[in-house]
């Protein structure tokens, strides 16, 4: 149900994002979503992959400092107001938001949320109840 | 354990008695065989019959840096060529080294002084010990090569660099000893651990010198690599290391003081500091006859100890030392030993114990930049972690410092690793 993203501490230096990212592509790993957050001097990149696991383990070969954590992706109508209940739900049932970023789906309506949340199984449960679909992993990688 | 316990535990009484003949001789002797010692001395008006008592030694002028530079290359030997049997020179920062010379006689001594400090520090016969200093003009690596031969350890002079088969013998022959800066003892640990092989050494002792190290870092090298690590000194415009080391209390470095002699001096105003003060480190070498050093500045920081030690050695204690007055900082106006600024820094586990200090000077106000790596990914979740760590970091040091720095947070693996003294200080101040 969960979804793994990863983090990874970039510092702000020219060349840190294109050297991630260069080294992702040569190991055939595909980036579905992303999200930059940065200061002055350094920024967490977070990215939601194909192959988690896999980006894990060159990542970390490579002396980044990573790490996994399992996210919410949810589908919402991509239309005004579809986030907006969304958050609705989630504020109703007592849950808040760390961070989140979206992408819209090539095919259908559908846009994708990530969700960062302090109880994700509560979480799940207050959309689940609301009618908001959780996307698999698979799912969301075959968007 | 002792090498040579009746010298090791002499009196007070008796070592001085000792040091005194001995630096009326080499007084003597300076005189006699050193052009350079028999202008200064006659210039300064002492002569050995001058020298009275030990605290007449005030009266001999100091020997600096710049007064071997400027006798380069031979210029301070006492001796013929065809009686020195060994050159070594430490790296020049600028321009020249410094070149040491060794009768066989010195190089007996200096064998006895470190064997001395080895087995303080709890080495035997049984031990097989890895010497990763570099071999070659450096000091370091043959000074402690002849003691621990001469006390019967097995020495493996692997020297530094190629640290993947450094673990590998070290793994291989079960080396119980490890000889090497501290800052590539850690770099060692951190590749052993990569490697997945920490357990698998059988590491018992670290012999560690050739650069300062903090409590805190010491504590993380031990933690790392499950050993007790000691401390020796010295310098090679003295001898090289064996001038100092830790016993098994760790309760300062005893100084062979029937080789040496040690003042404390305030490094502003030159005077002789009362016993027990902190200030420069002046050593006179009592025994050596290659190249013999009379009151030479050390511009390392310490303070001495003369109270007889729990180990039964009666050799008075010098501190680990603060720092050097030369790598000392000066950040707007407020004196900073980059050993302050370590020992902060090691209490956070959430960092890699390794660091850089960047000064630069902008509208005439000097900046101090600390950088470190982080090491925690815990903290990659939320980003007011990080931000805390940072202000965390920062509120230590300008506790301790009194100034505020500039922390930043890089990546891991960034900072330079050194296989031998580590270079910390990046100092931009003077550059354009």
């Amino acid at each position: 149900m969960f979804i793994k993203q990863i983090s990874i501490f970039v510092e702000n230096k020219p060349g840190r994002l294109s050297a991630v990212t260069k080294l992702l592509g040569e190991n055939d790993i595909d980036i579905r979503a992303l999200s930059v957050a940065d200061t002055k001097d350094f920024g967490i990149l977070r990215i939601i992959v194909n192959k988690p696991d896999k980006a894990c383990e060159v990542l970390k070969k490579d002396d980044c400092t990573v790490s996994l954590t399992n996210v919410i992706a949810i589908g919402i109508n991509d239309k005004p107001g579809g986030l907006a209940s969304a958050m609705e739900c989630l504020y109703a049932a007592n849950i808040s938001v760390e961070y989140m970023y979206a992408f819209i789906s090539k095919s259908d309506s559908l846009a994708a949320v990530i969700l960062r949340v302090d109880n994700n199984d509560k979480a799940a449960e207050a959309l689940k109840e609301n009618g908001f679909k959780i996307l698999t992993s698979q799912e969301v990688y075959d968007i | 354990m002792f090498f040579q316990k009746d010298i090791e535990t002499m009196s007070r009484s008796e070592i001085e008695r000792i040091q005194l003949e001995r630096l009326k001789k080499m007084v003597k002797y300076c005189m006699d065989n050193i052009p350079f010692y028999n202008k200064r001395l006659t210039e300064a008006g002492v002569t050995d019959d001058k020298i009275k008592c030990l605290d007449d030694i005030k009266y001999i002028p100091y020997t600096t840096k710049a007064d071997i530079r400027d006798n380069y290359p031979f210029g301070l030997f006492g001796q013929p060529m065809k009686n020195i049997v060994r050159i070594h020179a430490s790296s020049g920062t600028t321009g020249k080294p410094t070149v040491v010379g060794y009768t066989q006689k010195d190089l007996d001594m200096w064998s006895d002084c470190m064997a001395r400090l080895v087995v303080a520090a709890g080495a035997s016969s049984d031990d097989i010990v890895q010497i990763a200093f570099g071999y070659g003009l450096f000091t370091g690596a043959l000074g402690l090569h002849y003691g621990l031969e001469k006390i019967g350890a097995t020495v493996v002079p692997t020297s530094s660099g190629n640290t993947e088969k450094q673990i590998m013998l070290m793994q291989d022959f079960q080396t119980t000893a490890l000889v090497s800066t501290p800052s590539y003892a850690q770099y060692i640990g951190e590749m052993a651990r990569e490697m997945g092989v920490l357990d698998k050494l059988n590491l018992k002792l670290g012999l560690f010198g050739s650069e300062g190290c903090t409590e805190e870092m010491r504590a993380q090298i031990e933690k790392t690599l499950g050993l007790f690590a000691t401390d020796n000194y010295g310098m090679s415009e003295l001898m090289g290391p064996g001038v100092s080391g830790e016993c098994r209390e760790r309760a300062g470095l005893h100084i062979n003081e029937d080789h040496f002699i040690a003042e404390i001096i305030d490094p502003e105003t030159g005077e002789v500091l009362p016993k027990g003060e902190t200030g420069e480190l002046v050593i006179t070498t009592l025994s050596k006859e290659s190249m013999p050093m009379l009151r030479y500045r050390t511009k390392d920081i310490t303070r001495i100890n003369y109270e007889p030690c729990e180990c039964g050695r009666t050799f008075a204690r010098m501190d680990k030392t603060k720092g050097r007055t030369d790598d000392m900082l000066k950040i707007r106006g407020v004196n900073v030993f980059p050993s302050q600024v370590e020992s902060v820094l090691m209490a956070f586990d959430e960092i890699a114990p390794h660091y850089q200090l960047v000064v630069t000077r902008k509208d005439f106000a000097d900046r101090l930049e600390v950088k470190v790596e982080l090491a925690d990914d815990g903290l990659l979740e939320n980003f007011a972690n990080l931000e805390d760590l940072q202000k965390r970091i920062h509120h230590n040091l300008k506790t301790v410092l009194g100034i505020d720095t500039k922390v930043s947070l890089v990546e891991h693996k960034s900072l330079e690793r050194f296989q031998g003294k580590a270079k910390r200080i990046i100092d931009l101040r003077n550059e354009k």
